[in-house]
């Protein structure tokens, strides 16, 4: 689950991260009200879940809270990359004299969760390390013996890093807690800057939060924006499935994530393209089968269905009762191609026989299948 | 045949759940060898005729156990596969879907420290063809034969299995390695295991879309494979950044593409299989 920048900078404040004063405002009237009581030049900064935003125009400066009134309406209600921005950040500006960048994420590889910090901050952290990975400085933390204040100066010394040794190590090592104690998967700060009268402050902060983890944080779950996600990935997620909503028209069912994903690369493959990804999981009945097709059908982009099913734990038959209801009730308004195999395999032929559901003996020909029928990709 | 036959004892962790349950009765009716279960608070009941102990501690104070699977809820999934490890069960294979992922961090480490060999977590677990099953699938699409399985996946594996049974070449020993982030054995763990057993000729690698796990199998298979290596990748048209079902089937920015992984597996020159019936004629014409 992503962060908003003002959610991420509460959080680091609250391990003890020093971040410029400031509020989110809703309006205009907020914006200056926050302003004013700043006393100060601020920053309007868009909270969106989605990067660039300072390239697409929703970041600006205002030296007077009159200024911040009229930037925070020309930031209020902008579309950036398809998401329309509902409230702003306003924060103290900072004069910056160095800006570095100071992040926690997950090394698959190595099985621990990495330090990166570079003298390189303010940019774009992954095209400096495709650039010049020898400017980013890496230490991959102990999980038993977390990451501890003399580990933090070393790094800090091998980065190159200017500015209160002490001061800039209390903050890794503070990030650090922060990324354990809410069980983040991301958390970064960039910049994280030395200002002109030598403080360290957090200009920017992100965190995003291991999903699996929420159970432990409630308190961060109500953070979750419902309304900032596609609609059918919070209906779907209501029934438990795991959904991707894509771009394309041919909506896609199955069971298992690895087999689900083979669907999607098939129907690509010869030329179609995916309305979403579904996985119905393991052992699903009947009524799990419906509402998956309750879901998959609602999505107006979908010009028909691929169910493809492996039977294992799953019964084929299940399924196949599950979509013969969908088709009684008349939810079944564009055509359905299936492809069953496994488990209960002929039970499941038998009990679609006649129905109006085209069955394929293989994933690739039901894929080539549902393709001519919708058409190709538009 | 690596990691379990038929000899295997067989621990449940989780036992007197109703996926506890139903899948020892399933492993049960394939021949496995489970000896007993653990449940915390449920000491001394029965499950399927086998005894259920509060701690793993207990159960191998009573029993000689080889292998521990693992059917516990994600929040008390890692202390589960702590649990077994602190009491030197060798082999603990963790089914269990969820799991925070710091958790794991923390589990694997340890769990390695202490010897044992930790498979999963979110995986299918472990199938020796027609000898053991420590995991949940379907046992009857596994013949036996020559193949050597290792996935992050759970359906497709079965796919796979069903598909190269069909074609008579059959499957010695089928790992589920799990799709989540951190899991504790990956591809380039178990290679080595397969590189030395008699009875596999071959063996098919079946990847997916995150992480670097296939990348760092075919730098190991282009040193030290002796054998033919057929590999698959699920997700080649899987968009960045969107998490596709498995918590560890995602790109970030430029980590876990499709095309890092098949550029690797070409310069290791392992074909790369479109299909799943694919799969079957390059493990054939790899076998000659």
């Amino acid at each position: 689950m992503n962060l908003h920048e003002y959610q991420a900078k509460e959080i680091l404040a609250r391990y003890g991260v020093p971040v410029p004063p400031g509020k989110v405002a809703y309006t205009p009237d907020e914006a200056k009200r926050i302003a004013e009581e700043l006393g100060k030049r601020v920053v309007i900064k868009a909270q969106v879940h989605v990067g660039g935003r300072g390239k697409a125009g929703g970041v600006k400066l205002a030296d007077t809270p009159q200024e911040a009134y009229e930037k925070a309406q020309a930031i209020l209600g902008m579309n950036i990359k398809g998401l329309t921005v509902k409230k702003v950040l306003v924060a103290e500006a900072v004069d910056i004299a160095k800006e570095y960048y100071a992040g926690l994420i997950l090394d698959r590889a190595q099985k621990r969760v990495v330090l990166m910090l570079s003298k390189e901050g303010g940019v774009d952290i992954e095209e400096v390390a495709a650039e010049r990975p020898e400017a980013i400085h890496k230490f991959w933390i102990d999980p038993h013996k977390g990451f501890r204040a003399f580990e933090a100066r070393e790094m800090v010394k091998q980065a190159g890093l200017e500015g209160n040794l002490n001061k800039l190590a209390q903050v890794l090592v503070a990030l650090y807690q922060a990324y354990e104690g809410v069980d983040a998967s991301i958390a970064e700060i960039n910049p994280l800057v030395v200002t002109t009268e030598g403080q360290i402050v957090a200009a920017d902060a992100k965190i995003v939060l291991d999903d699996n983890a929420l159970f432990r944080h409630p308190e961060l779950m109500e953070l979750r924006e419902i309304e900032a996600e596609h609609p059918l990935e919070v209906e779907a997620s209501n029934y438990g499935f795991a959904y991707v909503k894509l771009q394309g028209n041919i909506g896609i069912i199955g069971n298992g994530a690895g087999l689900v994903m083979y669907t999607l690369d098939l129907v690509n493959r010869v030329g179609g393209k995916p309305a979403n990804f579904l996985d119905i999981g393991g052992g699903a009945k009947a009524e799990v089968v419906y509402n998956a097709l309750k879901v998959v059908l609602k999505d107006p982009d979908v010009k028909g269905v691929f169910i493809n099913i492996f039977g294992g734990i799953t019964r084929a038959d299940e399924v196949a009762k599950g979509v013969i209801r969908a088709l009684e009730e008349g939810l079944l308004t564009k055509p359905v191609v299936m492809r069953v195999a496994g488990t209960a395999e002929e039970e499941a032929k038998k009990l679609l026989e006649g129905k109006p559901i085209y069955m394929y003996p293989t994933s690739l020909e039901a894929a080539k299948a549902i393709v001519a029928m919708v058409g190709g990709a538009a | 045949m690596i990691l379990i036959n038929r000899e295997t004892r067989v621990l449940v962790q989780g036992i007197t759940g109703r996926e506890g349950q139903f899948h020892t009765r399933q492993m049960l009716e394939y021949g496995t060898k489970v000896v007993a279960g653990v449940t915390p608070g449920k000491g001394g009941s029965e499950v399927l005729g086998l005894p259920v102990y509060d701690t793993v501690k207990e159960a191998v104070a009573h029993h000689a156990i080889d292998a521990s699977i693992i059917f516990v809820p994600a929040p008390a999934a890692a202390d589960a596969a702590l649990e077994a490890a602190h009491a030197g069960i060798p082999l603990i294979v963790l089914i269990t879907e969820g799991i925070p992922t710091l958790d794991m961090v923390k589990a694997v480490e340890e769990i390695k420290a202490l010897g044992s060999r930790l498979i999963g977590g979110n995986c299918p677990g472990i199938i020796s063809a027609e000898e053991s099953k420590i995991g949940i699938m379907p046992g009857h699409v596994f013949k036996r034969g020559k193949v050597g399985l290792i996935s992050r996946s759970g359906t497709l594996t079965y796919e796979a299995a069903a598909a190269l049974s069909q074609a008579g070449l059959g499957t010695t020993t089928t790992v589920g390695i799990g799709g989540d982030p951190v899991i504790g054995t990956t591809f380039k763990d178990l290679l080595p295991l397969f590189n030395q057993d008699p009875e596999t000729e071959a063996v098919v690698l079946i990847g997916e879309i995150g992480g670097s796990d296939e990348e760092e199998a075919a730098a190991w298979i282009k040193e030290n494979m002796k054998k033919p290596v057929v590999g698959f990748i699920g997700g080649r048209s899987a968009p960045k950044g969107k998490r596709m079902g498995h918590a560890g089937a995602i790109i970030m920015g430029n980590v876990g593409t499709p095309e890092s992984k098949l550029k690797a597996f070409a310069e290791a020159g392992i074909p790369v299989a479109d299909t799943i019936d694919e799969i079957v004629d390059l493990v054939k014409k790899a076998l000659g």
